[in-house]
């Protein structure tokens, strides 16, 4: 029997068609892959199926009969749940709260009766959650499963999930898949959106892929391998290989000493004794699932906090105690995690933006600015990192993410950073773009820069870093040479688990999500 | 000082509250669905020369009262519609409403000023009000007063254990999951627009119908603005709204009793008291970080924009 099927659907936005007569179905039990890059128009017919969002044109089949969704509560009356990349959840409630809002009213009436449920329903499906806990206090991985538990506990017939792996540990990971699995054998269709192929073809029965709004192609993923998916995904002219020598670096140009630090936001992570250091030519990788310490260790270093002056060195010189200004006029680079809004002021435009960190140098004289020189220099950033834009002129907003995120990492490439330090440099970007950024970030190593990396991405820090370790609820794990430490080990590190275990025994036992490299 | 003057203070301090509190609370409801409204003071005046005349013209108070929340209500609905349906600026829109409310209450209430009515008259509660000192201070107040009471016990409770409470709090702290999962955004911020309407309406009318039972311009004397402030600062608690209040109409009361018995100080200083303690006590209860935050309406003064 077929779940559900989409005909001939076209969603147009001003300036774009996310949509193109897609084509999808699924039938019941079956585990769909719903593939593709960013903006590939993946998280809109998602929402078209949900209910978000309307489509312009085509038709929607929900078990062989033809309807339209109203909104996401009728979607959930018909048995549709959706677990969202960014999650709908309300941090001041506790867990039972939170799915008490999303039930019909008869259902949670009592939420005593209520919490009973979703013990119950978590036990089963293996994901332990305590219903009486607020939500703001939770991990990422736990805030996932109220989530699913929020759509199991209604009955669900097709479970959405969107890039639900991206902020999962390795070992949450298959969690998650067991789940899934048991869903699947009784009956319930899955479809999970990723771009991560290693997991589509661990775990889905069928695949379809999206390229520019329309698919561009269907397969299965267990016979399928992972360079022809990604042909699909990208198109020809992309080159999808790559392979970067490790390197063993100089002398350490930035050292962080007994770093310990309680930021007076309350929801921040505390930092607990932190000690590493990143060599001159080295890019050192921290691993880590978001919100266990990383913004506020890369507050410390960028200078938007400030501690005790010895606890940051750059070069033996302590800078712990200096304004981002006068850390940048020492060699720092720093690339933040939001583009916009941190990285680069959505209003203005990339000239004005590009002075925004280069005003130190050239591009200033006693006070005044130079156009000139800025305007060159943004045009200059332009060529050099392929920033697809309608020129030097446009506002910061108008770019795609991977085209703003060429354009930060490049502003700060070119100032030539003696320390770059870059979140999650890949984050939402294409796979073209993403491989520009890292072939960027290795040149600047080669000519002799510090380079942090902090990304929730475990191909890509296995395929940049030299060396790498984990940050987990504020502890930093030991620091080792990336080609001897396994993902497992990894991912017990990046779990809180810093003992000291069989690194080198279990290296070809590491799981189906072990044959990193060539794609991520 | 002897114990009938304490009772005294004491009484007074509870009618001194009352209006703040029914500002407050409505304002509150309103803040925790997201909704950032600046026209309290205005619409308080409406209700209150709206009620006023309503009273002088039919000649009972309680079509006065009706009259007034009904004011108060009309005029949340034109800032709803602004704010909420046209997504206009919540900050500039209220303050356009209370300078409109101040000039139109005037206007309206150009004729009538001066003019008595009879107003509402206190009821004293069988046998409650016999106990001693307890019931002179506590329940021989005019009804407006219980309703405060009733108003707050029922807030208290909405928030802290029903579906309702949830679901204001829920649109309040981000609309865009409470969307997604299925609440209607505009309908619960309408309801709270227009519930703070209707208890800034209903001060109006306690203030020219029961607490002093005429009319004059700007007679609400900067309550919203107090009122506004007490919610913020009682960090969005109705329980605390309602200790704050009293602690203002207290020190409010006290400032004048310290006058009247010829204590030195300056007036200007001891005018301050009331705006000085109150913060301060406020702001030490709100020092817990993590709760105050926990209760903050994340998304408040943000316009919502459905997607299509």
């Amino acid at each position: 029997m077929k779940r559900i099927e989409l005909k001939e659907i076209t969603k147009r936005y001003p300036g774009c068609v996310a949509n193109q007569s897609v084509e999808l179905s699924v039938s019941a039990g079956e585990i769909h892959a719903l593939l593709g890059e960013n903006g590939a128009g993946k998280s809109t017919l998602m929402k078209i199926i949900y209910g978000v969002v309307k489509p312009d044109e085509g038709e929607m089949l929900w078990e062989n009969q033809s309807i339209e969704v109203k909104g996401p509560a009728h979607a959930r009356e018909l048995g549709i749940g959706m677990v969202f990349q960014h999650f709908s959840l309300f941090e001041t409630l506790t867990v039972a709260e939170n799915i008490a809002l999303s039930l019909p009213k008869a259902e949670a009436k009592s939420l005593d009766a209520l919490k009973k449920r979703i013990s119950d329903v978590s036990k089963r499906y293996g994901m332990q959650l305590d219903p009486n806990r607020y939500v703001h206090t939770l991990s990422i991985g736990e805030q996932q499963r109220v989530e699913i538990v929020r759509c199991l506990l209604q009955d669900v017939k097709l479970l959405i999930l969107d890039e639900p792996t991206s902020v999962l540990t390795p070992q949450e990971v298959e969690t998650l898949f067991k789940t899934l699995h048991q869903l699947s054998d009784e009956g319930c269709s899955i479809l999970f959106i990723s771009h991560k192929l290693d997991e589509v073809r661990a775990l889905c029965d069928n695949a379809t892929i999206l390229r520019g709004g329309k698919v561009s192609g269907h397969c299965i993923p267990k016979d399928t391998t992972t360079d022809e998916i990604a042909r699909l995904m990208v198109g020809d002219d992309t080159p999808l290989s790559e392979d970067y020598k490790k390197a063993t670096g100089g002398e350490p140009y930035l050292t962080i000493t007994n770093l310990s630090y309680k930021s007076e936001d309350p929801f921040a992570t505390p930092l607990k004794d932190i000690s590493f250091d990143v060599k001159a030519g080295e890019i050192l990788g921290i691993a880590g699932v978001a919100g266990n310490g990383q913004e506020e260790l890369l507050n410390l270093i960028s200078g938007e906090e400030t501690t005790t002056a010895s606890c940051v060195k750059f070069a033996k010189k302590a800078v712990a105690n200096l304004t981002p200004e006068k850390r940048r006029i020492l060699g720092l680079g720093f690339v933040p995690e939001e583009r916009l809004g941190r990285g680069a002021v959505p209003d203005m435009s990339l000239e004005e933006n590009a002075l925004l960190t280069g005003y130190q140098g050239e591009l200033t004289n006693k006070g005044w600015i130079n156009t000139t020189k800025v305007k060159a220099f943004a045009k200059q950033i332009i060529e050099q990192f392929n920033v697809k834009t309608a020129g030097s002129l446009a506002q910061a907003k108008s770019l795609s993410g991977g085209n703003l995120q060429k354009y930060i990492i490049g502003r700060e490439i070119l100032q030539n950073p003696k320390l770059l330090v870059c979140s999650h440099p890949t984050w939402g970007v294409d796979i073209g773009a993403a491989i520009l950024i890292r072939h960027a970030l290795i040149e600047l190593r080669d000519q002799g820069a510090a380079i942090l990396v902090v990304s929730e991405d475990i191909d890509e820090l296995y395929a940049i870093s030299d060396r790498v370790c984990a940050i987990c609820d504020g502890e930093l794990s030991p620091v080792a040479p990336t080609n001897e430490v396994t993902i497992n080990q990894l991912g017990k590190w990046m779990a809180g688990d810093f003992s000291p275990s069989d690194t080198h025994s279990d290296t070809a036992s590491a799981g189906p999500l072990a044959n990193v490299g060539g794609l991520s | 000082m002897d114990i009938e003057l304490i009772t005294n203070i004491l009484f007074a301090t509870i009618r001194t509250g009352t209006p703040l509190i029914l500002i407050a609370l409505g304002e509150m409801v309103c803040e925790k669905s997201g909704v950032l409204n600046l026209g309290q003071e205005g619409m308080v005046l409406m209700g209150a020369v709206l009620g006023f005349i309503a009273s002088v013209v039919t000649g009972h108070a309680g079509f006065g009262i009706l009259a007034a929340i009904f004011a108060g209500m009309l005029m949340s609905v034109l800032f709803g519609f602004l704010a909420i349906s046209l997504v206009s600026n919540q900050v500039a829109t209220g303050l356009a409403l209370t300078i409109f409310g101040i000039g139109l209450s005037a206007f309206l209430g150009a004729g009538y000023v001066g003019m008595a009515i009879d107003g509402i008259t206190a009821w004293e509660i069988p046998y409650l009000s016999d106990i001693p000192i307890i019931g002179k201070i506590l329940f021989s107040h005019d009804p407006l007063v219980y309703l405060s009471w009733g108003i707050f016990g029922l807030l208290f409770w909405c928030f802290k254990s029903t579906r309702l409470g949830l679901t204001i709090r829920a649109v309040g702290e981000n609309p865009e999951a409470a969307n997604a999962i299925g609440i209607s955004v505009m309908k619960v911020r309408y309801g709270a627009v227009l519930f703070g309407g209707a208890m800034a309406g209903l001060a109006g009318g306690y203030l020219s119908i029961a607490y002093t039972p005429m009319w004059s311009e700007g007679m609400s004397a900067g309550r919203g603005w107090i009122a506004l402030a007490l919610v913020v600062f009682a960090s969005w608690k109705a329980e605390r709204i309602l200790l704050g209040a009293y602690l203002f109409g207290a020190a409010s009361i006290m400032h004048l009793v310290l006058q009247g018995l010829g204590f030195e100080a300056s007036p200007n200083l001891l005018a301050m008291l009331p705006y000085a303690a109150t913060i301060i006590v406020l702001v030490v209860l709100a020092s817990d970080a993590v709760k105050t935050k926990l209760s903050t309406p994340l998304a408040l003064g943000q316009p919502y924009r459905p997607q299509v």
